[in-house]
């Protein structure tokens, strides 16, 4: 896998990435279904073309945060697949060596600052990391994903408010999904989620997020403009949740939207807008390389070994300080 | 030897690591100016790039601490009112902590939050009056509470040099207090290592923060035979734990072996406190002759405004005697049970 964004922007490379994620995404829903993930995962299907345009749009060098529903980031970085299965299913193998799950999958090597768990929680995180990369004289930028429920997160505000100040080379996107776990942004955001960002006076735009290539034009615009030393800007991403907020929800059935909803929803597929771009050949080739490439990412984590319980508190601190044991003398 | 006091050992131990190391850079409300003291002066020696006045925005300026950390910098956040660590628990507890574990050793996050002002001032009161070291130390957040000025120099240096996060807390009542010390003298402290104060050989009494100078003063009455120790010399070992998370639990096994005997003097709420753990692990495991006694705050407690309230919510010397002359066989003394009990009928109705 290469380092830095999973495919070069062009055309078929950001319909390689929409690919990738929507088929390791489908292969993990298997994985559930199969008790190899345990827990459960929060599907990114739908919302490929946020990941694949964003992430094309940084050097390898440049940061990211994440979110529950992070595999489509961290994919798009260039993370690889395996090692991202292997962690979701608690291997040794994994990012996190099994520590993380889902939520945490992410390869610091590439400039991955986590996929955090909390709603919103990250948003700081990702704007004192792009502080100390100019602190540090680089101009690298970190991009901070996160969603419409984020947006009533007092911390995102608050960090709007810091980033804003000291010009912090941080771009800010949110992928508007429609909904905040079951509740409608419409019923949870007052305002807009654009109108909060500009009252900072953070430069913020909405993207067509079903769109790789338009979500790619804002990012690189974006991107350059904190790599400039202008500060942060925002990109609102109009985007469709195709699955449910976690696989949870296949055998709950909580009854939030309807199924004629999910079906119009789905009707303009961002993997499929970005094929349509390519040529049928070359579509199908890309389409081949992926299965293969998770055939093997799916034999690599089912056999990865699991990690041995003896092990529980490792890496609790970065010194290797260990904690005393629960039980014992 | 020079006269240092508490608050200018934290502040030379800033300028000394943000002299040393250029990673070291320093967040919080009124840093510039000040205002707690602490960092008079860094703002002019070291420039507003390393010295940022934050907004009243603790959750977002603690978080952009823990990113700053993930991307090489040794950051140290200050909080004016420990009250306002609840504020930013969820990025300190949640985040910063669990790094390193949920990452599998792939990330560090050297941050130390530093909070002078910490547990009860005089006219201040309850939302100014906390001290949540234990709070922090059921996390498992390392944990430091200074008692001294060279403790405060030489512990918030090894914060700043730990490679995860660390909170600092410079308890009230100690801030004001000043050593002789030679400046030259001023070393790091490591993390996790006791000291004792007071050698003694009937009691060992673990005082926490400014506690020590409590039993300091009530280690000298009983040397003296005083304290109604009934004429009898009482030795009092005083062991100031230094940090609260890791604890020296050698060294503390090593004091009971010598005496027998303990009293925690502990400003924590009673129900799971740092000094409830200290008993536990006593009783569990060193060696004890008498049964161990804690002297702390109340359960649940809010600390009152009036000064007789807010010192009556607060562990005091008068409960450390009455717990030392228990410990030594000298009787029941009810004069640390003065508080009312809440009477259970008329709290269900």
């Amino acid at each position: 896998m290469p380092s830095g964004p999973a495919a070069p922007a062009d055309p078929a490379g950001l319909y390689r990435v929409t690919r990738l994620i929507r088929r390791f995404e489908e292969r993990a829903i298997e994985l559930v279904r199969a008790g190899v993930i345990v827990g459960g995962i929060h599907p990114y299907l739908g919302q490929e073309a946020v990941a694949a345009g964003a992430c094309a749009a940084l050097r390898p060098d440049d940061l990211v945060t994440s979110t529950h529903r992070g595999h489509g980031h961290v994919l798009a970085k260039g993370a690889d697949p395996a090692r991202m299965l292997a962690e979701l299913a608690g291997r040794t193998t994994g990012f996190n060596r099994g520590r993380g799950g889902s939520m945490h999958a992410a390869d610091f090597s590439l400039g991955i600052l986590g996929a955090d768990a909390i709603v919103g929680a990250a948003t700081p995180i990702a704007a004192g990391a792009a502080w100390a990369g100019r602190q540090a004289g680089s101009d690298r930028v970190a991009m901070a994903f996160f969603g419409d429920g984020a947006a009533n997160q007092g911390v995102v505000l608050e960090t709007f408010n810091l980033a804003a100040l000291w010009r912090v080379p941080v771009v800010f996107v949110c992928e508007n999904n429609g909904f905040a776990t079951t509740m409608r942004t419409e019923a949870a955001v007052a305002g807009s989620i654009v109108g909060r960002a500009t009252a900072f006076g953070i430069p913020a735009h909405t993207v067509d997020g079903m769109d790789a290539e338009a979500v790619y034009a804002a990012a690189v615009d974006a991107v350059a403009h904190a790599r400039a030393g202008l500060g942060p800007s925002l990109l609102e991403c109009h985007t469709q949740r195709f699955d449910a907020h976690h696989t949870w929800e296949h055998t709950a059935r909580p009854r939030y939207r309807t199924d004629e909803e999910v079906a119009a929803a789905r009707v303009r597929d961002p993997v499929s807008v970005q094929g349509a771009r390519i040529p049928p050949q070359l579509r199908a080739e890309i389409d081949a390389e992926i299965e293969a490439l998770l055939d093997e990412a799916v034999r690599f984590a089912r056999e990865s070994p699991h990690p041995d319980p003896g092990s529980a508190t490792d890496y609790l601190y970065a010194d290797g300080m260990r904690p005393r044991a629960g039980a014992g003398r | 030897m020079t006269r240092l006091s508490y608050l200018k050992a934290l502040n030379l131990a800033l300028g000394d690591e943000m002299e040393r190391d250029e990673a070291v850079c320093l967040f919080g409300e009124d840093v510039g100016v000040g205002i707690t003291n602490v960092t008079a002066g860094l703002l002019k020696r070291f420039g507003a790039q390393r010295v940022l006045d934050t907004p009243i925005s603790e959750q977002a300026f603690t978080g952009f601490a823990t990113g700053a950390a993930l991307a090489g910098r040794r950051p140290v956040v200050e909080y004016q009112i420990p009250a306002l660590l609840f504020l930013a628990f969820e990025q300190i507890a949640n985040q910063a902590h669990k790094f390193s574990l949920m990452t599998g050793g792939q990330a560090r996050v050297p941050v130390t939050y530093l909070v002078p002002n910490s547990g009860s001032r005089e006219g201040w009161a309850v939302q100014h009056a906390d001290h949540p070291y234990s709070l922090f130390a059921h996390v498992g957040v390392k944990t430091v509470v200074p008692a001294t000025p060279a403790d405060a120099y030489g512990l918030l240096v090894s914060a700043i040099r730990d490679d995860d996060p660390v909170v600092l807390f410079g308890p009230s009542g100690a801030l004001g207090l000043r050593d002789d010390v030679d400046p030259a003298g001023l070393v790091p402290v490591p993390l996790g290592t006791a000291r004792i104060h007071r050698p003694g050989t009937d009691v060992t009494v673990v005082a926490v923060g400014h506690l020590v100078q409590d039993a300091l003063a009530v280690a000298g009455e009983f040397a003296a035979g005083g304290a109604e120790g009934a004429g009898r010399a009482i030795s009092v070992e005083v062991f100031d734990p230094r940090t609260i998370y890791p604890f020296d639990w050698t060294a503390l096994a090593a004091s009971l072996d010598r005496t027998g005997r303990l009293v925690v003097l502990d400003d924590s709420n009673r129900t799971g406190g740092v000094g409830a753990e200290i008993l536990a692990t006593a009783a569990e495991r060193m060696h004890l002759v008498a049964r161990p006694e804690r002297v702390t705050r109340p359960d649940g407690a809010v600390l009152p405004f009036a000064r007789a309230l807010d010192l009556a919510m607060q562990p005091n010397r008068d409960q450390l005697r009455a717990a030392i002359r228990r410990t030594v066989g000298l009787g029941r003394d009810t004069a640390d049970d003065a508080l009312p009990q809440l009477r259970v009928e008329e709290a269900v109705l």
